[in-house]
């Protein structure tokens, strides 16, 4: 399982296109961190994605920011690019056959491939915070020194508090993306084409974030993908607002459980005919 | 080493496969025939598990498939319906992960140098470092087969292995498969191009339309035993003079059943019937499996030629066990 595993991710990480992807993760942070620096203009306080307005007084805050940018859109499509190719993908190279013959077991493959997703997820939000944070120092500057950061709730954060609550936001960003790679690999199980099973998902993720918007949907809210996504803000609250984060924690949970099933289901007796 | 019994595959309403018996045994260069469509390679994925039966019972390298993949599958090396590489990888790291995701995989020196020697075995040892990409398609076969040998298989399993390739490259792998062969590796191979399985295969199996219509070994089925062909001008007189032992005509060539050639011979001379040319009769692997293929597809033959004997050459195959 652990070769296994090395296998998946020597195939994801000597593959161009995931790198060309992180790039284009990277990009809309960086583009933004001009914008700012240059104009001075920033979103006002509870507009824009959270931590935008604060990014100009105190860069240390852009990783967050960049975060917020990127999160609801460009990392549930990389994860849904990448899951969507995990069985579909090898399926079209032809390679599926030939490892299934190896024999490699149908169920390690899925858990490899989940995995391989979500290692890329842990790179990808790694790569982006330490890109940014080392752009919001450059381009947006720090605080006065003794200030302290300011926190969501108009307290004061010391650098050690913002330190391991940016770590907490980080894993939560990662977590937030378990569903999303479960469904991806559900959906690359069902199709032959990988870009059929990405663009299922991301159809997931957009119905969810217009029932989001829908009251008549209301009773679906708490179980929706995108539901709890921006939760991490509450990690920068006096006290920390734990609520949402556990929720949606759970949901990411129920998602990544029942696809994850779906695709054993699916793939496990599957005819291999591709 | 692959014994199959009613092995059957249904998709809705379509029998892919139906009720296929198979017999290879060690040591057989077996070739399994069939027109596109007939079932040949749905057999060919039920048999690596790849695709699950609907009925029927699988025996590979003596154990049941395909519950026991995971210990028969190692020791069987496949190229099913063409190679499959990661593209942007070296031919040489496709070897290598592909040996490396299995539980049973070399240690890593011994896998450097089994991977130097297949790839010089098929050939393609001067392009292993270059992306898989840029292979044409000879080469990408050439690296379906050196993945398929990596294991050193006993059973080799091989659906249209030359694809691609260019002649001189046909007669390379050919003279591979007849080494490995020779060396005790048993090989399937599945394959429409007759001339191929003619110059390869021990024995033969025809699927047409998912059944199995035909399984003998080759030589008797080209060559069949205790038929003559005997080449005269006077056909009308030799096959009066023979009567029944004469199964079929052709324009001035009879074929004869004889179990005594000379005898078979001095009466015709005896009788003053002048024989051009007289030897066991032999026929095109085409002819054979048109002969297999047509009884079911065209259950009215066509007439036979008007000198000609009652018996003709498709019912003596028929009915000869």
């Amino acid at each position: 399982m652990i070769t296994l595993l090395q296998v998946e991710l020597i195939k994801l990480f000597r593959r161009p296109r995931t790198w060309v992807i992180i790039a284009m993760l990277l990009a809309l942070p960086t583009l933004v961190a001009v914008l700012l620096a240059i104009t001075g203009i920033a979103p006002g306080p509870g507009e824009g994605p959270p931590f935008l307005s604060a990014v100009l007084s105190d860069g240390t805050l852009f990783p967050l920011a960049a975060l917020g940018v990127v999160l609801p859109l460009f990392l549930p499509i990389a994860v849904a690019v990448l899951g969507g190719d995990a069985i579909a993908g090898e399926a079209q190279a032809g390679t599926l056959r030939y490892l299934l013959i190896r024999p490699v077991g149908r169920a390690q493959l899925l858990v490899a491939k989940l995995v391989t997703v979500v290692v890329f997820v842990v790179v990808a939000v790694a790569v982006v915070a330490a890109v940014t944070a080392l752009e919001g120092r450059l381009l947006l500057g720090q605080a006065p020194p003794g200030a302290g950061v300011i926190g969501l709730s108009g307290q004061s954060l010391d650098p050690q508090e913002l330190a391991w609550r940016t770590a907490l936001a980080l894993a939560y960003v990662v977590v937030c993306m378990l569903g999303v790679a479960a469904v991806a690999v559900f959906f690359s199980t069902v199709t032959g084409s990988s870009v059929g099973a990405a663009l299922a998902t991301i159809g997931v993720l957009i119905a969810s974030t217009v029932l989001l918007g829908l009251d008549a949907a209301a009773a679906l809210h708490p179980y929706l993908p995108t539901r709890y996504w921006l939760a991490f803000v509450d990690l920068f609250r006096e006290p920390i607002l734990w609520r949402d984060v556990v929720r949606g924690f759970q949901v990411q949970l129920g998602y990544l459980v029942v696809f994850g099933l779906a695709a054993w289901a699916s793939f496990g007796t599957k005819d291999v005919v591709d | 080493m692959i014994r199959t019994r009613g092995l059957t595959k249904q998709y809705g309403a379509v029998r892919a496969v139906d009720g296929v018996g198979l017999d290879v045994r060690e040591g057989d260069v077996y070739g399994f025939l069939g027109a596109n469509g007939s079932g040949k390679t749905t057999t060919v994925r039920m048999l690596l598990g790849l695709v699950l039966p609907t009925s029927g019972a699988m025996e590979v390298l003596g154990s049941s498939m395909p519950a026991a993949r995971a210990q028969v599958l190692p020791r069987v090396g496949a190229l099913v319906e063409g190679p499959g590489a990661h593209a942007h990888l070296s031919g040489r790291t496709n070897l290598d992960l592909l040996d490396r995701a299995g539980r049973d995989r070399l240690a890593t020196g011994a896998r450097a140098e089994r991977i130097t020697e297949v790839l010089a075995e098929v050939g393609l040892d001067p392009a292993d470092r270059r992306p898989v990409r840029t292979y044409s398609l000879g080469m990408r076969q050439r690296l379906g087969l050196a993945a398929a040998l990596l294991r050193r298989p006993a059973l080799l399993v091989l659906d249209e292995p030359t694809n691609g390739l260019d002649p001189q490259g046909i007669g390379e792998i050919r003279d591979l498969l007849l080494r490995l062969n020779a060396a005790g590796t048993t090989v399937f191979l599945s394959s429409h191009l007759l001339a191929e399985v003619e110059q390869l295969c021990t024995r033969v199996g025809v699927i047409d339309r998912g059944r199995l219509v035909l399984q003998e070994p080759l030589e008797g089925l080209l060559t069949p035993p205790g038929v003559v062909a005997v080449s005269t001008p006077e056909t009308g007189r030799a096959a009066s003079l023979l009567g029944r032992r004469v199964l079929g005509a052709e324009p001035g060539r009879l074929l004869v059943e004889s179990w005594d050639p000379a005898a078979l011979n001095a009466e015709l001379v005896g009788a003053g019937v002048p024989v051009t040319a007289f030897g066991p009769w032999r026929r095109e692997l085409e002819q054979v499996v048109r002969e297999a293929t047509a009884v079911r597809r065209d259950p009215v033959l066509p007439d036979p030629p008007e000198d000609a004997a009652p018996a003709g050459t498709r019912e003596y195959l028929s009915t000869r066990p």
